[in-house]
């Protein structure tokens, strides 16, 4: 992806969620802490990746500010996704993935020997590019984890299912077919589904991998939508290669960059100054299109 | 946030135990075939011990009431009967997989291969009733008694022969098509191609098919037991009656007793070295070749 | 145009192919058809409902159609779940390169090649005599439980192996514990592998002679109960055609009913293998 949109990114920065929110009926999100506060909750320190001993990222110290949207950009291979399955330690079912540094979330040290990583992960809610809709039903689908936490009551998960799905917009879409199987929706809306997955667990935390790029332009925008109206109400880490996207949602952005083939964390901070002010001259780069 | 109601077994305690499970029921399974060769032997042993390894191999025959425990009869019969099936079936399988792939019209080749894998099901005992009742006197009437080598080589054949033209068929069905579409683009005949380009690319599976009909051929019990004539003596010629290894042992092993048992059990322990050798050449084999 | 030397030898291939294919063919449409043409007569409501009379000369095949179906029930009660397990730690807790798991499926597959005499063997020392079963239908059993185990192993972790990656990154993300995975999303997809490799197993086990001679014995008797000794299909079929002389008709006819049964076998497997397997895995 070049900087060919950079253009259009200008056009739309910051209205696309308002002026499509007139025509999705968006649900009120439930209150939680307020927007997008200058409060590390996710800390890196010198965190290193390595598959076997090929090192996917090295040395990236970084912070993550609570209740922000942070976009991580940069060409493929410069270690985006392998960082954003460390917050959740994904990397756990890689065979032969070892991560070195230091990594906390609030208080939780999260490669520690005694963090309960089904706990981390119930915080840390993951999207994935392609959207994964268990083959069950699309009620199944969203009461699945929320019985895995002992929430059985079938009162409580109904009401707990319409409020995430009005929440992600799904809810008039789909109210009177709950019980059909999920991979029957759409691809935007099994993406929908994905985030209602994730958010019905009120996790403090939301990783995405690319959520927007398997899905038609159409979706996508409404999908893009959606996460915009995310921010402020969880602290929501996303990767994409759309940079008008990064530039139109997010509040902080970073840039990976690839060196020999190990991926580095080149520049960090407010979206205005990667966009804008780029303070290295790789940046200044990619985000104009000519490198990357 | 939704609390967790108490549960006494938090969810990372009750997958440890489930893989702890699993690793047991796995490890029973892998143990299996130790538990076997310890108890072949510990049966075994006696005999080693009592009537010497050698005399196996040097005493004048077999005639364990009278003391004597040369099995080299029996190995030679083991060895003509499989030599003699692998040498035939071995050509006809490979033939039959390349007529399936390359020469059959294509409505013919799944009834084909159907009933191909059918007779690979079809039980050794009816293939011995087959060659009892039918092949036997044919034999006989062409050269007396009926009950010979060549009786359980024609057995031998038509049983292996389904295992290794199934496995010639899956090794001729993985071999690249790109191989085919290079071969054909050179305007190479149909014959040039199947013979220099692919049955050298599949040799690894061909002979992956040809050591489990090795091992199947000398495994077999009941067939070789119904018509090779049960004679314990090195076969001169093709209609010759003899005795197998493993007809030995199903034929004796009712009235044996102390060393006699032992001695059988020695040979079993024989065949299941034989087996051994023969599973780690297709393991090494396997190991070493495949496509990218 | 100029007919090549090649092309003549191509001809003669085809020719040649041709012919190999027409003999295998015709071989097996020999032997098969001979049993099937003289058992086929023997075979009637009455043969498979009645005790042998005269040892099998006469008279039916039920208590050897009972002790068959005894056999195989406890071989599989005991190999599915061994074999259930062992296919999920393979598919699922181990990777590829891991030496627990190398080693696993290297005894496995040593397991699939072991001579069924020597199955028998060791069923006779182990089953028979050390934990003192004796000739009985359990020491049977058990000694083909042993037998089908690497087959149901392997077709189960087949199962396993066409469930999308996805479904597990997924819950993963989701913080689902491995219980909750393996139960909800993991078994339902690979049930239908688990099915072949019972069908699989099952075809096996009733094929089998030779490792039944001295662990489950060779009486055709109704068998009272799982301890007593019982005759399976496949050694009647021995029995008579070997032991019994005139007991050719019978055996003819018990080994079509062994082979109508695998055939029913072969065609549920391939049946579940195709229809059931893509239907699951894609039901939208």
């Amino acid at each position: 992806m070049g900087g060919g949109t950079l253009v259009e990114a200008k056009d739309v920065l910051g209205m696309s969620a308002r002026s499509t929110s007139r025509f999705q009926p968006w649900g009120p999100f439930e209150e939680r802490s307020a927007c997008c506060e200058p409060h590390p909750l996710i800390r890196a320190e010198k965190l290193s990746l390595y598959y076997g001993n090929t090192p996917a990222f090295e040395g990236v110290s970084w912070s993550i500010y609570q209740g922000c949207l942070t976009a991580l950009v940069g060409p493929s291979g410069s270690g985006k996704t392998s960082f954003l399955t460390c917050l959740n330690r994904l990397t756990d079912l890689i065979p032969g993935c070892r991560v070195i540094g230091e990594l906390s979330l609030g208080d939780l040290n999260v490669f520690a020997e005694q963090t309960d990583v089904l706990q981390l992960r119930r915080q840390v809610g993951m999207i994935f590019q392609k959207p994964n809709p268990f083959p069950l039903s699309i009620r199944k689908n969203l009461e699945l984890p929320l019985r895995e936490y002992g929430i059985i009551d079938r009162g409580r998960t109904d009401h707990l299912i319409e409020q995430t799905l009005n929440d992600v917009g799904l809810w008039r879409e789909v109210q009177d077919r709950l019980d059909v199987p999920a991979l029957r929706l759409s691809g935007g809306q099994q993406q929908r589904l994905c985030i209602a997955r994730a958010l019905i667990l009120s996790p403090q935390v939301l990783l995405m991998d690319e959520p927007c790029s398997a899905l038609d332009p159409l979706s996508s925008g409404v999908v893009e939508d959606l996460i915009a109206r995310l921010r402020g109400q969880y602290t929501v880490v996303i990767v994409t290669h759309n940079l008008a996207q990064a530039r139109r949602i997010a509040d902080y952005a970073s840039l990976f960059w690839v060196h020999d083939g190990v991926g580095q964390l080149i520049e960090e901070g407010p979206v205005s100054q990667i966009f804008e002010t780029p303070q290295h001259d790789l940046t200044a780069a990619y985000i104009s299109g000519v490198r990357g | 946030m939704i609390l967790l109601p108490n549960i006494t077994l938090s969810p990372s305690r009750v997958d440890q135990l489930l893989v702890w499970i699993l690793q047991g029921l796995a490890a029973f399974a892998g143990i299996l075939v130790l538990l076997i060769v310890g108890f072949l032997m510990l049966e075994a042993f006696p005999a080693v011990r009592q009537i010497g390894f050698l005399s196996f191999f040097s005493d004048a025959s077999w005639h364990p009431v009278e003391g004597f425990y040369n099995v080299m009869a029996m190995v030679w019969g083991s060895l003509l009967a499989m030599l003699g099936a692998v040498l035939l079936a071995t050509p006809l399988g490979i033939c039959s997989a390349v007529f399936c792939h390359f020469y059959a019209p294509t409505w013919f080749v799944e009834p084909y291969r159907k009933l191909i894998e059918l007779l690979a099901g079809i039980p050794s005992v009816v293939y011995g009733l087959w060659g009892l009742v039918v092949l036997v006197p044919l034999i006989g009437q062409l050269h007396p008694p009926g009950p010979s080598l060549l009786a359980g080589i024609s057995i031998l054949t038509i049983m292996i022969l389904p295992t290794i033209a199934l496995m010639a068929d899956a090794s001729l069905a993985k071999v690249p098509s790109v191989y085919l579409r290079g071969a054909i683009a050179l305007g190479l005949s149909r014959w040039t191609t199947i013979r220099c380009i692919i049955i050298p690319a599949a040799t690894s599976g061909l002979s992956t098919g040809i050591i489990l009909g090795i091992g199947r051929a000398i495994g077999e019990t009941m067939a070789m037991l119904m018509v090779c004539g049960n004679v314990v003596q090195v076969p001169t010629n093709l209609f010759d009656p003899m005795r197998t290894l493993t007809a030995n042992i199903a034929l004796e092993m009712a009235y044996a007793v102390e060393d006699h048992r032992a001695a059988l059990f020695f040979t079993g322990f024989l065949l299941l070295g034989v087996v051994i050798v023969m599973v780690l050449a297709v393991d090494y084999i396997k190991q070493r070749h495949t496509y990218a | 145009m100029h007919k090549s030397f090649g092309s003549n030898t191509d001809w003669v291939a085809c020719l040649l192919m041709w012919g190999i294919g027409s003999v295998i063919l015709g071989i097996f449409s020999l032997v098969v058809g001979d049993v099937v043409w003289h058992g086929l007569a023997g075979v009637s409501w009455e043969f498979l409902s009645t005790a042998p009379r005269d040892a099998g000369r006469a008279g039916g095949i039920i208590p050897i159609l009972i002790s068959t179906g005894l056999l195989l029930s406890i071989c599989l009660v005991v190999a599915i779940p061994i074999g259930l397990g062992a296919a999920i730690f393979l598919a699922e807790c181990t990777s590829e390169h891991h030496a627990f798991g190398r080693v696993v499926r290297i005894s496995l597959d040593v397991l699939t090649a072991v001579p069924s005499i020597v199955f028998g063997l060791f069923g006779y020392a182990f089953f028979s005599h050390m934990l003192g079963m004796g000739f009985s239908l359990v020491s049977g059993g058990l000694t083909l439980a042993c037998m089908v185990l690497p087959i149901l192993i392997r077709a189960t972790e087949e199962g396993f192996r066409t469930v999308p990656n996805e479904y597990r990154l997924g819950a993963a993300a989701l913080g689902l514990s491995r219980m909750t995975t393996l139960m909800t999303l993991l078994l339902p997809a690979a049930m239908p592998g688990l099915m072949v490799g019972v069908i699989l197993g099952t075809g096996r086990a009733m094929a089998e002679t030779a490792a039944l001679i001295y662990t489950s014995g060779y009486v055709d008797r109704m068998p009272e109960s799982l301890m007593d000794s019982g005759r399976a299909l496949s050694l009647h079929i021995f029995d008579l055609s070997m032991n019994v002389p005139g007991g050719n008709a019978n055996a003819y006819a018990s080994a079509v009913v062994l082979i109508g049964l695998l055939l029913v076998m072969n065609t549920l497997a391939s049946w579940v293998a195709g229809h059931w397997l893509k239907r699951r895995m894609f039901w939208a």
